[in-house]
């Protein structure tokens, strides 16, 4: 046990006495959660629209009022008939048209089962999804509020963003960075850390030690796992205080989950500084074997839905998107673990394979 | 009158408080075969590194080929050949396509170039050697081949800096005939070695210890004085201040 | 008794063969020395010893236990120092130190005085980072650190190459020292003149290995006239002693230029004839004895004359 501390207590000299690791390993989430929060969020503010209101009464005014003094849209076109709505679109224009049912406020007040056309410009999926979801949002609260039991059917909406009720782009981010900061974290830095002692050979030492390969594995891993932890809360904190970005569901199964994630990662940098030698070769994978699907295919900045299908199957095996799932779920809907067992279970299987393919290929040589 | 080649006066560098070279002087004939020798850290590659152009002296003076290495490193660069145990040829070009490559940087034509590599193939006797990569030649065969390139532009001058680390017996000599060969055409050869017989290849010999030249003379004359049968011996009294 | 036992070793990468058909014996308690230039295959050898590679044919037992089956065993009880500086840089001395002393369950206090002649020299700067030690105290650490858990065995990769000439002499005084403690060595070399150093000696060159004994039996067994010549234009000499068709093998070495006639019986001064027709000039001519490196260049040329290198 006292070589297994010793081993492990050189690991934090090495983290700590470099400040280039502890730039990435503290500085980043910082920096990332930043950036996201305030600059790049997914929010839309002043989406210009079109309107084609056939049915020009109060209810429609008042619909639209609602919607300009949101601040999310404004009114770039009143339009009179469907060609010029069609014709803005074209331009570019508007991102998004409403098209009101001649009988839209009659039917409204009788409970008919109005008609409102949304229509949205899929050029930008992201954009017009945000955007279609707003809209949404509005309307569902313009009904409730005026206490008619009558229902607004609305076309081309999706509820994504259900549990998001103020629609606000920084929820997604927060779960989206603790996944790409643990991922960068754990996997990239034991990857280069390992690699790192090949290259300078004392990995030769180590392996002719009698320190057996799995004990160097868990003390070179330990480090990583405290640090990523540390990472996750100081996000999580950063977006409770900084963004509101509540945590509806427990904290004990969130970090529980995470920790199993971080694990994950962790032997996906075992595994892949066990195929190369070289630190460079080991961030070039990290970085696009690792990474990249994170960021691309783990539904964080680009919808999965809205992907090819053979590419939606290959994101399954990506552990990234199941743990995107879970964490979502228990941030923003408050899940507990009846509802999220198969994602986790699906985790966990995942973390076992990498963790024994990883222990299989570590070499007890140099060959 | 002979010849002068390097003329060194009152050299010294300094980084912050050490002295890495202190106050050094000595002259090197025209085609004579210079030993530069010292123990680790003594300021060998200090002192190289200022005569090749490549590290701006603290104080004193230094001539290499009768240009100043204060004001005319360009022209020493073009005048002198460099090679190094460390770095000598890209491992992953050819033969044939390094001396193309060095005697472009160097400045050759393209008919001097072909001449040239033709020149080096029939010297070493390696014109099966022309397109194989050098990282799959030999160490030994490497630096033959590397200090060829070296003076593939006939310098004035050339720096070795350990040529012969590692290198077989046999080669190593068949490397330093290279250098009397090429001294002989009245290419100035300044060498370090850690082998201690090589030392005994030079026609004259410093002996560097923490920044200072401790002895300067003929190996035979170095002997003598310092009652030694053999360099090594030379080597260890004078490292050890005896 | 062996500490270390080759038997029929080869060892490939790829197509390349780097070890041929080695076999050696390696008795408690000497120092044996491996020598040979770059690229003969000490490296490999010796990383076949240290359980770090597996041959392809062949056995390797390092005290008792087998390379590959045991190897284990044989890690508890080796101190290896790789060819190259392989500590933490970025940890300080004593914390490189201690830290191997750990993973060998062991501490730097228990076997202090294995390595007390060698660390106390270091100890100066045991807060200093190891990456910023000089050449001849990072070498010094190393071998502390290969030592720190008292092995029986010590496998030392060219430790003294980049080394200068008064650093090595040291270096060589600490290993008889330890070999005097009772530990056996097994070190390598490209440094013909260490050979004298060592109790036993194996020329290693291209893979193979030319001969085994012990450094003044090796000289011993040198039954060829050595020559030395010496005059004022060395180059101009070698070159003519090269013309001579009587000549078995020439080569400079120091200052002077080493010769072996292919006749066994044949006068020298008729050599010092030839050489002063030929326009030499205060040649000195005298009958030498052979030192290590002699006998080295002798197996070498004798094997180059059989296969032409390339």
């Amino acid at each position: 046990m006292k070589r297994f501390f010793a081993f492990v207590r050189k690991e934090f000299y090495h983290i700590f006495r470099d400040k280039r690791t502890l730039l990435i390993l503290f500085g980043m989430p910082l920096a990332q959660i930043l950036l996201f929060g305030f600059a790049i969020t997914n929010e839309i503010k002043n989406a210009d629209i079109g309107v084609l209101d056939n049915s020009k009464d109060v209810t429609s005014l008042e619909l639209i009022n609602r919607i300009k003094a949101s601040g999310y849209f404004k009114l770039a076109e009143y339009g009179n008939n469907t060609e010029s709505i069609e014709e803005s679109f074209r331009k570019g224009k508007i991102k998004l048209a409403i098209i009101f049912d001649r009988d839209f406020g009659k039917n409204f007040q009788l409970g008919k089962n109005p008609e409102l056309q949304i229509i949205a410009d899929a050029s930008d999926p992201n954009t017009a999804n945000t955007l279609i979801n707003y809209i949404s949002s509005i309307v569902m609260s313009f009904t409730h509020e005026k206490n008619i039991n009558n229902k607004i059917s609305l076309i081309n909406t999706e509820f994504r963003m259900r549990y998001n009720e103020e629609l606000k782009g920084v929820y997604l981010f927060v779960p989206g960075l603790i996944t790409i900061i643990l991922m960068l974290v754990s996997a990239m830095m034991t990857s280069i850390s390992i690699t790192k002692e090949k290259e300078l050979g004392t990995m030769e030492l180590m392996l002719v030690s009698p320190m057996k390969p799995y004990t160097v594995i868990i003390a070179k891993v330990i480090p990583y796992t405290f640090l990523s932890i540390i990472n996750s809360a100081i996000i999580l904190i950063l977006g409770k205080f900084v963004f509101d970005v509540p945590i509806q569901g427990s904290l004990i199964l969130l970090m529980a989950e995470i920790i199993l994630f971080i694990l994950s990662a962790l032997s996906l940098g075992i595994l892949i500084s066990s195929i190369t030698d070289s630190q460079q070769v080991a961030l070039m994978i990290s970085l696009v074997g690792l990474l990249l699907p994170v960021i691309l295919l783990s539904g964080f900045i680009f919808p999965l839905e809205n992907m090819p299908l053979w590419l939606q199957y290959f994101a399954n095996i990506i552990p990234a998107k199941w743990f995107m799932i879970i964490i979502k779920s228990i941030m923003l809907k408050g899940s507990g673990i009846t509802d999220i067992w198969l994602e986790t279970l699906l985790l966990a299987g995942f973390t076992l394979v990498f963790a024994l393919i990883s222990v299989v290929k570590f070499k007890m040589r140099l060959e | 009158m002979k010849e002068l080649s390097i003329k060194v006066s009152n050299l010294s560098k300094r980084f912050g408080n050490f002295v890495a070279v202190d106050n050094i002087s000595f002259e090197v004939d025209k085609g004579e075969i210079f030993g530069f020798l010292g123990a680790n850290g003594a300021g060998k590659s200090t002192a190289i590194k200022m005569l090749c152009g490549l590290l701006e002296p603290s104080s004193g003076n230094a001539e290499i080929a009768g240009f100043d290495i204060y004001k005319e490193t360009e022209k020493i660069r073009k005048t002198i050949g460099y090679m190094s145990q460390k770095f000598s040829l890209y491992e992953d070009l050819t033969v044939a396509e390094n001396i193309r490559f060095f005697g472009g940087i160097y400045g050759l034509n393209k008919n001097e170039i072909a001449d040239r590599t033709k020149y080096i193939l029939d010297w070493l006797k390696i014109s099966n050697l022309r397109d194989v990569l050098v990282g799959s030649i030999p160490l030994g065969w490497k630096q033959k081949i590397a200090f060829a390139v070296s003076v593939i532009h006939n310098p004035k001058i050339v720096f070795l800096d350990e040529p012969t680390g590692g290198v077989d017996p046999i080669t190593r000599r068949q490397f330093w005939e290279m250098i009397y060969l090429k001294s002989g055409e009245g290419i100035t050869i300044f060498v370090t070695t850690h082998y201690m017989d090589e030392a005994e290849y030079c026609n004259r010999i410093s002996m560097m210890n923490k920044g200072i030249i401790e002895a300067l003379d003929t190996p035979e004359n170095l002997k003598a004085k310092y009652s030694s049968v053999n360099m090594d011996e030379v080597f260890l009294k004078i490292a050890r201040g005896k | 008794m062996y500490d270390i036992e080759i038997k029929n070793i080869s060892k490939q990468y790829g197509d390349v063969i780097a070890l041929n058909n080695i076999n050696i014996q390696v008795r408690k308690g000497e120092i044996f020395g491996l020598i040979g230039p770059d690229g003969a295959g000490k490296t490999t050898l010796i990383r076949l010893i240290a359980t770090l590679l597996v041959q392809n044919k062949g056995e390797i037992k390092a005290l008792g236990y087998d390379t590959i089956s045991q190897f284990q065993e044989i890690r508890n009880k080796l101190g290896y120092m790789p060819g190259r500086f392989s500590l933490y840089q970025d940890l300080s001395v004593i914390e490189n130190l201690e830290l191997f002393a750990s993973i060998f369950g062991t501490t730097v206090e228990e076997n202090y005085n294995l390595i007390k002649d060698i660390y106390s020299q270091i100890e100066p700067f045991k807060n200093r980072p190891a990456g910023k030690l000089s050449g001849g105290m990072k070498q010094k650490l190393a071998l502390s650190c290969a030592l720190i858990h008292k092995p029986e065995l010590l496998l030392l990769d060219e430790p003294t190459t980049g080394v200068d000439p008064v650093s090595r002499k040291e270096f060589w005084e600490m290993l008889s020292k330890l070999k005097n403690m009772g530990i056996t060595i097994f070190v390598s070399t490209p440094y013909m003149d260490e050979a004298s150093r060592c109790d036993r000696i194996a020329f290693i060159q291209a893979g193979e290995i030319l001969d085994i004994a012990t450094p003044d039996e090796i000289i011993s067994n040198f039954d060829d006239k050595l020559i030395a010549v010496k005059s004022d234009n060395k180059y101009k000499t070698l070159q003519d002693l090269k013309t001579l068709n009587t000549l078995r093998y020439v080569y400079p070495s120091g200052e002077y230029i080493h010769y072996v006639d292919s006749r066994k019986e044949y006068s020298i001064s008729g050599i010092m004839e030839i050489l002063e027709q030929k326009g030499n000039t205060n040649i000195e001519l005298k009958l030498i004895e052979p030192n290590i490196e002699d006998c080295f260049m002798k197996e070498m040329m004798v094997r180059a004359n059989e296969r032409i290198i390339h």
